[in-house]
């Protein structure tokens, strides 16, 4: 079993300043549904990576970690939405409930297929959205192609949830050992690419 | 006599100057507990940051470090003195240096009433008022906590973490020659913070005690219990020094941190009770001291 190591811990302590800098001061001035989406999925970052660096990598076998993993793209993209698409953030907001709701209660509940159908649905829908919006405010010239960086985040989030996801659901796509080597990195590269992305915003 | 000569004298002075501060150092700075000594002396240079005081006052900050420095270590060297029987049954303890022998029990004394006197004198002589905070914290740690209840009853925890309170405050009453809102829930914020260091160690260290005849929580009310008091303690931790930060002017940036940390904590500390284990217990600890330095840290440097 794959130990944590010096340089995971450092790679997960940037990431937590990084999240701590994004909470603070790179989401001031946007709407409030914004700001509050952002500081969840930030903060759930946060949280997760003090976790892993207090605990060390037991701290995955948890079944929770599937919430987690869900919960930050989920909240991320709820911010996109709220901030380019205001007109469809309710109805998405709705759907951030339900499908958090759906994937908490299909983990705990339900197993099999029903589990990971949900699961591929919420990850695929908040993975895109991340991916996409960035990517089309960035082609319409709305926004300078610094944006596109949030795009490289929600991809590195996609594969990071979907690895941890399907790796609780029984079908990993890699070994945990090499989940857990990776895992620093992707979580790194990922709130760096969010965070030099949304600077653009 | 030749130049050389003389140099080379005052040289083999230097030299023997140094081995002696060396020496002295090895043998007395492990009493100090310099981690320990270094968090409650942070709280309290924190709580005289979160008056909002002109940050470049050096004299008054290198005041207010070498007099809460001196306390702090003057107490923590005679609680280890008085506590030198405990230590020597104690597994985890009985490498300490007056445990070993290393020490003699005479010298760590004189070394603690020396700190303990210089210290208390330089508050004093800084602000009464000030001083007397210190003092009591010394009084608290030393008279009541170590000699008085340690050895009696668990409750003697609530003690040791009023006294814990004392830095944090004392520096908030050096920054504003009164005894505030803010600087009480500062103080509650270090108070319930210390139950869960004590207690953590004491489920831990479960065994230990036992043997050093010490009455824990664990051993009078049992793990779970004790686990739900860490719990309730983590919370009360949280909101005390959320509600502080609140009041010394955080910005809402800074205070969304704090919420996102909080909320950590309290899931951590649910979860502890939930699926209760050693691991959950222990990470939980050390999320709280995380906590606790974070909130210290933001206080210090934040206070606007």
């Amino acid at each position: 079993m794959y130990k944590i190591t010096i340089r995971d811990r450092l790679l997960l302590l940037a990431t937590v300043l990084l999240s701590a800098y994004q909470i603070i001061a790179g989401i001031e001035g946007l709407a409030p549904l914004s700001v509050w989406s952002y500081t969840i999925g930030f903060g759930t970052l946060l949280v997760s990576c003090l976790l892993l660096i207090i605990l060390g990598f037991d701290g995955l076998q948890s079944q929770a970690v599937v919430i987690v993993s869900t919960a930050i793209p989920l909240s991320i993209s709820l911010g996109l939405v709220s901030d380019h698409l205001p007109g469809w953030a309710l109805p998405y907001l709705l759907f951030c409930i339900i499908g958090f709701a759906a994937t908490g209660v299909t983990r705990f509940v339900l197993s099999g297929k029903s589990a990971t159908l949900v699961l591929a649905l919420v990850h695929g829908t908040a993975g895109t959205l991340i991916t996409l919006l960035p990517l089309s405010m960035t082609i319409t010239h709305a926004f300078p192609p610094g944006y596109l960086l949030v795009s490289l985040g929600g991809a590195l989030i996609g594969l990071g949830g979907l690895l941890l996801a399907f790796l609780k659901a029984g079908k990993p796509l890699l070994s945990q050992e090499t989940i857990n080597r990776l895992l620093p990195v992707i979580l790194f590269c990922m709130s760096l690419s969010f965070i030099w992305g949304f600077s653009f915003l | 006599m030749p130049a050389v000569f003389f140099q080379d004298r005052e040289r083999q002075r230097k030299k023997r100057m140094i081995s002696k501060l060396r020496s002295f150092g090895k043998k007395f700075f492990p009493l100090i507990k310099s981690l320990q000594t270094g968090l409650l002396l942070l709280t309290g240079l924190a709580g005289f940051m979160s008056t909002r005081c002109p940050v470049l006052n050096i004299p008054e900050l290198l005041a207010l470090t070498g007099s809460l420095f001196l306390s702090i270590s003057g107490s923590t060297v005679l609680n280890m003195w008085y506590d030198r029987d405990i230590d020597a049954i104690m597994p985890r303890t009985c490498n300490r240096p007056l445990s070993t022998g290393e020490t003699q029990p005479r010298e760590a004394l004189v070394f603690g009433l020396i700190l303990s006197v210089l210290g208390i004198g330089w508050s004093l002589f800084l602000d009464p008022l000030y001083g007397l905070v210190v003092f009591a914290g010394l009084f608290f740690d030393v008279v009541i906590y170590t000699i008085w209840l340690k050895r009696k009853t668990p409750w003697s925890i609530l003690w040791g973490g009023i006294s814990g309170g004392m830095p944090v405050l004392a520096g908030r009453v050096f920054g504003i020659g009164q005894i505030d809102w803010i600087g009480i829930a500062l103080a509650l914020g270090v108070l319930f913070w210390i139950p869960t260091h004590i207690l953590t160690f004491s489920i831990r260290y479960h065994e230990d005690y036992q043997t050093a005849r010490v009455p824990t929580f664990p051993g009078r009310y049992g793990f779970h219990t004790t686990r739900m008091i860490i719990a309730i303690s983590s919370v009360l931790t949280a909101l005390s020094l959320g509600a502080a930060s609140y009041g010394v002017g955080l910005t809402w940036g800074f205070l969304r941190l704090l919420a996102v940390l909080s909320a950590g904590l309290f899931i951590l500390a649910v979860r502890s009770l939930t699926s209760p284990s050693e691991r959950i217990t222990f990470g939980l600890f050390k999320y709280a001291s995380l906590y606790m330095l974070s909130t210290m840290l933001l206080m210090f440097f934040l206070g606007d």
